[in-house]
């Protein structure tokens, strides 16, 4: 390989990371900061975080959150994972091209319009704004990330296992639970946590569909944002990193030993 | 094979199966299929046709705040009366108003120029990671969908520190002495460019990154062989080959950066103007639903090609794959 160009290569990795990660590390960094001023260094303290602690809308907010996440990520996962397979598994019925619109759209889809649109749905069938109607809102968007990642996993996946089962006699139902699901499995659970995330994360469509009483910790970090930039924030950011960040480790960690036992499982079957 | 896929592979063992397992397995394959559509079907399609139909209704002050529109509860001739209140008015104020036009303008034009620099910064970072050793290629794609799962929010604020007048980027260029004055980014366009760069890279990096990765290196070896210069042989062979990647990372950019929010408030400020922040501030400040919704509906009708495209090159990727 030419030397310029691999110089020039890691260069342009080198400094896309630097930008990918600065801010992030220098918001973490000032959530330390003695100093009431977010940029300007007054030494090292934690008294930020223990002044979230006390903070009781804050602390109220991310109960709130975590449910909404937690529910609306299984339930999506259960529903993408169904996509998933009517995508990959069914490919002729009627209204298949309307119904993989319908997964791909969202992906893209400008959040203040889905964020309306489920709030007009909502008021239209009388439903009042609260927890579930939050939920509802994140079950429909996150699905059909999760239905993406299962089916990117579905395609690579070998389908005379399951034939070889069947012809074992197991029922197709059968066959799903002990040879499709535990083979897609990683899949699942990324696309669970991919979902648990975006409805941490997300604001917009809460806003639109949340009502009082169901206040979600991004719509309350955004309400003290715009009230001005505080340390007590950057410490929130970085405790919602830092679950995330060892939530995704821990993740990678159990897939690459599960990916190992795979192999060594391969290996074992072929020597036998 | 139609929708009963699984049953027909299998053939010769269910066959001899009692008819009641048949059926049930019709009946889970159809089960598959149906709950989700259905879910997509109440949850997404249907609030659009609710969104037009409100669009057309006038603002009232009540709860909900617009005129009923299109009510089944008076029957048949109830329903045509009601079609004769469905007025375009919402849409005439837009076109008559010419803030939304130029918020529409300045969106797509904020959009496709963002776009573009995402392009220009994510493409040689695609490229570096798609001739990285193939040991550290995992390790690198991971780092560049690390950010993707931080908060989006967090990442927008993370911004204001850095470029606000007082902000970190001005104490390290004043410091230098590079420049005298602080320099005033936050609340101006370029901080709404620098933030949907930023916000947006994982996404067009990694569609970039799969074509680039599958492209075969020694076709710019041969091209190397035949005397074909780098730059030439980038713009004639390597660059031609991710067009894939560069459609759909741009798509995935631009599409949602058309309606973006988050950036245009937090970083924008008051003085900049794009479609999603008026649609928010139609809603939430004047609550006007009617016309926020009519501004939804030409934004989508705005979005319908590109997301056509997207939807075109997400079903091509799928069959490549198989």
């Amino acid at each position: 390989m030419n030397a310029t160009w691999s110089r020039f290569n890691v260069t342009s990795i080198v400094l896309g990371f630097a930008f990918l990660y600065l801010p992030i590390v220098l918001l973490i960094v000032f959530s330390f900061n003695e100093s009431k001023l977010v940029t300007v260094w007054g030494g090292f303290s934690t008294k930020w975080y223990v002044s979230l602690f006390h903070n009781q809308g804050l602390m109220d907010a991310t109960w709130v959150t975590a449910r909404v996440g937690v529910i609306s990520a299984t339930v999506a996962t259960v529903l993408g994972t169904l996509a998933a397979l009517t995508l990959t598994r069914y490919t002729r019925f009627r209204g298949r091209v309307l119904f993989s619109g319908m997964v791909f759209a969202p992906l893209v889809m400008p959040e203040v319009i889905t964020g309306l649109s489920l709030l007009l749905l909502f008021v239209a069938v009388g439903l009042d704004r609260g927890f579930l109607t939050v939920t509802l809102a994140h079950i429909t968007l996150t699905m059909c990330f999760v239905a993406v990642v299962v089916q990117s996993r579905l395609v690579s996946f070998d389908r005379s296992l399951e034939e070889a089962a069947m012809d074992l006699g197991a029922t197709p139902v059968k066959t799903f639970f002990q040879i499709t699901l535990p083979v897609i499995l990683p899949a699942i659970v990324s696309g669970w946590m991919l979902a648990f995330t975006l409805s941490l994360d997300d604001l917009v469509i809460a806003s639109f569909t949340s009502g009082p009483g169901a206040t979600t910790l991004p719509m309350k970090i955004y309400s003290q944002v715009r009230l001005g930039v505080t340390p007590e924030i950057n410490a929130a950011c970085t405790i919602l990193i830092a679950v995330v960040a060892v939530g995704v480790i821990i993740a990678s960690i159990a897939n690459k030993r599960r990916e190992v036992q795979r192999q060594l499982d391969e290996q074992t079957a072929q020597r036998g | 094979m139609s929708n009963i896929a699984v049953t027909d592979t299998a053939m010769p063992s269910t066959a001899a199966k009692p008819f009641l397992t048949r059926l049930g397995a019709g009946f889970v394959n159809r089960l598959v299929i149906i709950v989700p559509y259905l879910w997509l079907l109440f949850f997404f399609l249907i609030p659009f046709v609710i969104v037009f139909k409100i669009s057309l209704s006038q603002t009232a002050i009540a709860m909900p705040p617009y005129t009923p529109v299109l009510d089944f509860k008076g029957g048949v001739s109830g329903f045509f009366a009601g079609f004769r209140n469905l007025n375009f008015d919402n849409y005439v104020w837009l076109t008559q108003d010419a803030l939304y036009f130029k918020a529409y303008v300045t969106s797509v034009i904020i959009a496709a120029i963002s776009t573009l620099l995402t392009l220009i910064v994510g493409y040689p970072i695609a490229y570096g990671m798609s001739r990285a050793p193939a040991t550290i290629r995992p390790t690198l794609l991971m780092l560049v969908i690390l950010p993707f799962w931080t908060s989006f929010l967090i990442r927008v604020y993370a911004w204001i520190g850095i470029l606000k007048p007082e902000g970190l980027l001005n104490q390290l260029l004043l410091s230098l002495h590079i420049i005298n004055q602080p320099l005033v980014i936050l609340n101006t366009y370029t901080a709404i460019f620098i933030g949907i760069v930023y916000s947006y890279l994982p996404f067009m990096v990694l569609p970039l990154y799969s074509s680039l990765e599958k492209m075969d290196y020694s076709l710019i070896e041969a091209a190397k062989d035949l005397g074909c210069p780098p730059t030439s042989a980038f713009w004639k062979i390597t660059f031609p080959l991710s067009v894939p990647g560069v459609i759909a990372g741009c798509l995935l950019v631009f599409i949602p950066a058309v309606g973006e929010f988050v950036i245009p408030d937090l970083l924008g400020g008051s003085s900049t103007l794009m479609i999603g922040k008026t649609l928010w501030n139609e809603f939430f400040a004047n609550r006007d639903w009617p016309v926020s919704s009519a501004v939804a509906v030409i934004l989508l009708l705005l979005l319908t090609v590109p997301i056509m495209l997207f939807q075109q090159a997400q079903a091509k990727a799928q069959e490549q794959d198989k």
